[in-house]
């Protein structure tokens, strides 16, 4: 699995970087398709914040007299479940656990898979060792690592958010670990240890800044993954419990009458679509964006 | 290439025994007591303290470990503490439908992916290209559970053109087997699809702006010869690599469909295992899949380096 690396076009000049980085938020805001990712993104997260003044009810709040209304009916704007839920108002806080659960798991793989990617291209000796983990990792995939968590720990918003966490550090440890191997053998490194700086200050100073396009467009391509992770963990029973509203138990709950209330079927995968589809145009604009001579 | 593979070889071996070490201290750390948990319902100390003396937990770590390897090596994972059957044979009936499955899936996404990838990259600037990135972009975005839930809703029970649910072996019926695994691979391989359809499509404009490609259109190759024979067989290479590394996804989307359609794969026993609390079976299956998973990918490294012999310096290098 060390056969295949990433490969990078050489930096321009570090000292260039913050002018780089203002050019590519201008190329950022060129960019239609990213404006447009951006703009849905920035929306979901507002709703999602805002559930609890943005929701006509209560997520759990049932309505027995009137399970199965269709979408539009007077006060139930997407319709109610079959137990009389307000669907959109459980989108809305649906939309906001799979936004925590997204966000969170991508936060633990940074905050172990960046360190981690910097020590093992930074010093041969950790590299082998972080490699064989890194394998390790990659031996289990995401699925079952979240059904031994929640074997072992009992199913929860958090237990899912840690699984896809740890599914994704391998990937961010190899990212970082091939930035910080192209990195470290460029003239300024050289140079800045001639200065006698030391080998952390070199990392802090030097490689992990201008490893951060690699690293913020490894986590735009993460969180969405992340995100329909969280519903699929949720819709198997793996990760939020119910009467807790997700998305994914939404659509589990769906299953069974789909036939009869299609939306409770359709809209919240819509939504999950929509956002995954969000951050993924977002993603690709960035990237663009940070390397413009990438073809995607 | 001997001292590549042996070096494979040897990376493999560590990770396959790291592996059995996570699984063995996972079931450990599992809440209570072990032989509790094996036991199932009965609660009677006696028969606990047979458990506890049948699955040799008054050894030492160490020992338990050592055995827990040399069963698992006869093929011997235990007894599901729920159905009483011996764990390795549930998974001989399970496995056969999920790679069935996993296979179709992935000629479903190789077809797709490999074909609107080359047209997006033949095709760039055009139409084509933006309807292809499109589909990709779609297929990246949707859940493909969702997709499948969706599919059943209208294909299977609106149109009636496709079984729900269930299962036919395939030596019992080969037509009805594939009728009823043609949704669920579908769903499960356009996910892949997109993958694959933009590792094609880079890799493709890669080769396309390669010299050897300009010095095949000079000599008059045909523009179907020049794509086919000539970029086409060079971006293969990428190809395979990334179709090895979706390994995981396939594995874990495997188990959602299933789910999903009522398949009675490795993954649906998986699931049922979690709910049941039937942990020799959770143990089983996660060793088998690590296994499998660890195998795969060291002979997918071996196969990318007979194709591309640049690998196999680069991997003994590091």
């Amino acid at each position: 699995m060390t056969a295949t690396e990433i490969v990078t076009p050489p930096a321009p000049d570090p000292g260039a970087a913050p002018p780089r980085r203002r050019a590519a938020l201008r190329r950022l805001g060129r960019s239609p398709l990213g404006i447009a990712g951006f703009t849905v993104l920035a929306v979901a997260v507002l709703a999602a914040v805002l559930a609890p003044v943005l929701a006509p009810y209560s997520p759990s709040q049932v309505h027995f007299d009137a399970p199965f209304q269709i979408p539009g009916t007077v006060g139930f704007a997407l319709g109610t479940d079959d137990l009389g839920r307000d669907v959109l108002s459980r989108i809305l806080y649906g939309l906001r656990a799979s936004l925590l659960v997204g966000l969170l798991a991508i936060a633990l793989a940074l905050a172990i898979g960046v360190p981690l990617g910097l020590a093992a291209g930074y010093f041969r000796t950790l590299d082998a060792v972080i490699s064989r983990f890194t394998d390790l990792m990659l031996a289990f995939p995401f699925l079952l690592l979240a059904v031994g968590l929640a074997a072992i720990r009992g199913p929860s918003l958090g237990n899912a958010a840690l699984a896809l966490g740890i599914a994704h550090i391998p990937g961010m440890i190899r990212v970082v670990r091939s930035e910080t191997l192209r990195l470290k053998n460029l003239d300024f490194v050289a140079a800045s240890l001639v200065d006698g700086a030391s080998d952390v200050r070199v990392l802090g100073r030097h490689v992990l800044p201008n490893a951060l396009s690699a690293v913020i467009v490894q986590a735009t391509v993460a969180i969405p993954q992340a995100i329909i992770g969280e519903s699929v963990l949720s819709f198997l029973g793996l990760g939020i419990q119910p009467p807790d509203p997700s998305l994914g138990t939404m659509l589990a709950d769906a299953q069974q009458y789909a036939a009869r209330a299609p939306w409770t079927a359709v809209v919240p995968g819509l939504a999950i679509m929509l956002v995954a589809l969000a951050f993924n145009l977002f993603g690709d604009a960035l990237r663009d964006a940070l390397d413009p001579r990438s073809t995607r | 290439m001997r001292s590549y593979l042996l070096h494979r070889l040897w990376q493999s071996a560590v990770t396959l025994v790291l592996a059995t070490i996570v699984v063995f201290l996972g079931v450990r750390a599992l809440p209570g007591d072990p032989a509790a948990a094996f036991a199932g319902e009965e609660r009677d100390p006696a028969s606990l303290a047979a458990i506890r003396e049948r699955l040799g937990l008054n050894d030492t770590i160490v020992v338990q470990y050592g055995k827990f390897v040399l069963g698992a090596l006869r093929g011997d994972l235990g007894t599901s503490t729920r159905t009483g059957i011996p764990v390795s044979q549930m998974i001989g009936t399970g496995l056969p439908v999920t790679i069935e499955l996993s296979v179709l899936a992935m000629l479903v996404a190789i077809v797709l992916g490999v074909t609107t990838g080359v047209v997006a990259a033949v095709r760039r600037g055009r139409p084509a290209e933006w309807f292809a990135n499109g589909l990709a972009l779609l297929g990246l975005s949707v859940p493909n559970f969702w997709l499948g839930l969706i599919a059943i809703l209208y294909l299977a029970v609106g149109l009636g053109l496709f079984p729900a649910s269930g299962f036919v072996p395939l030596g019992e019926d080969p037509l009805a087997n594939l009728h009823h695994l043609v949704l669920p691979a579908l769903v499960l391989g356009t996910g892949i699809a997109a993958i694959v359809m933009r590792q094609t499509r880079s890799a493709m404009l890669e080769s396309l702006g390669a010299d050897y490609i300009r010095t095949a259109r000079a000599k008059g190759a045909s523009p179907r010869a020049v794509i086919g024979r000539h970029a086409l067989r060079n971006s293969l290479v990428v190809v395979v690599t990334v179709v090895g590394l979706q390994l995981g996804i396939l594995i874990s989307g495997a188990v959602v469909t299933e789910r999903i359609f009522g398949l009675p794969g490795f993954g649906k026993m998986t699931i049922d295992a979690v709910f049941q609390r039937d942990y020799p079976v959770i143990q089983g299956v996660v060793l088998v899949t690590a296994a499998a998973y660890i195998l795969i990918n060291f002979l997918v490294d071996i196969a990318y380096s007979l194709i591309d012999p640049r690998i196999r310096v680069a991997g003994a290098q590091t």
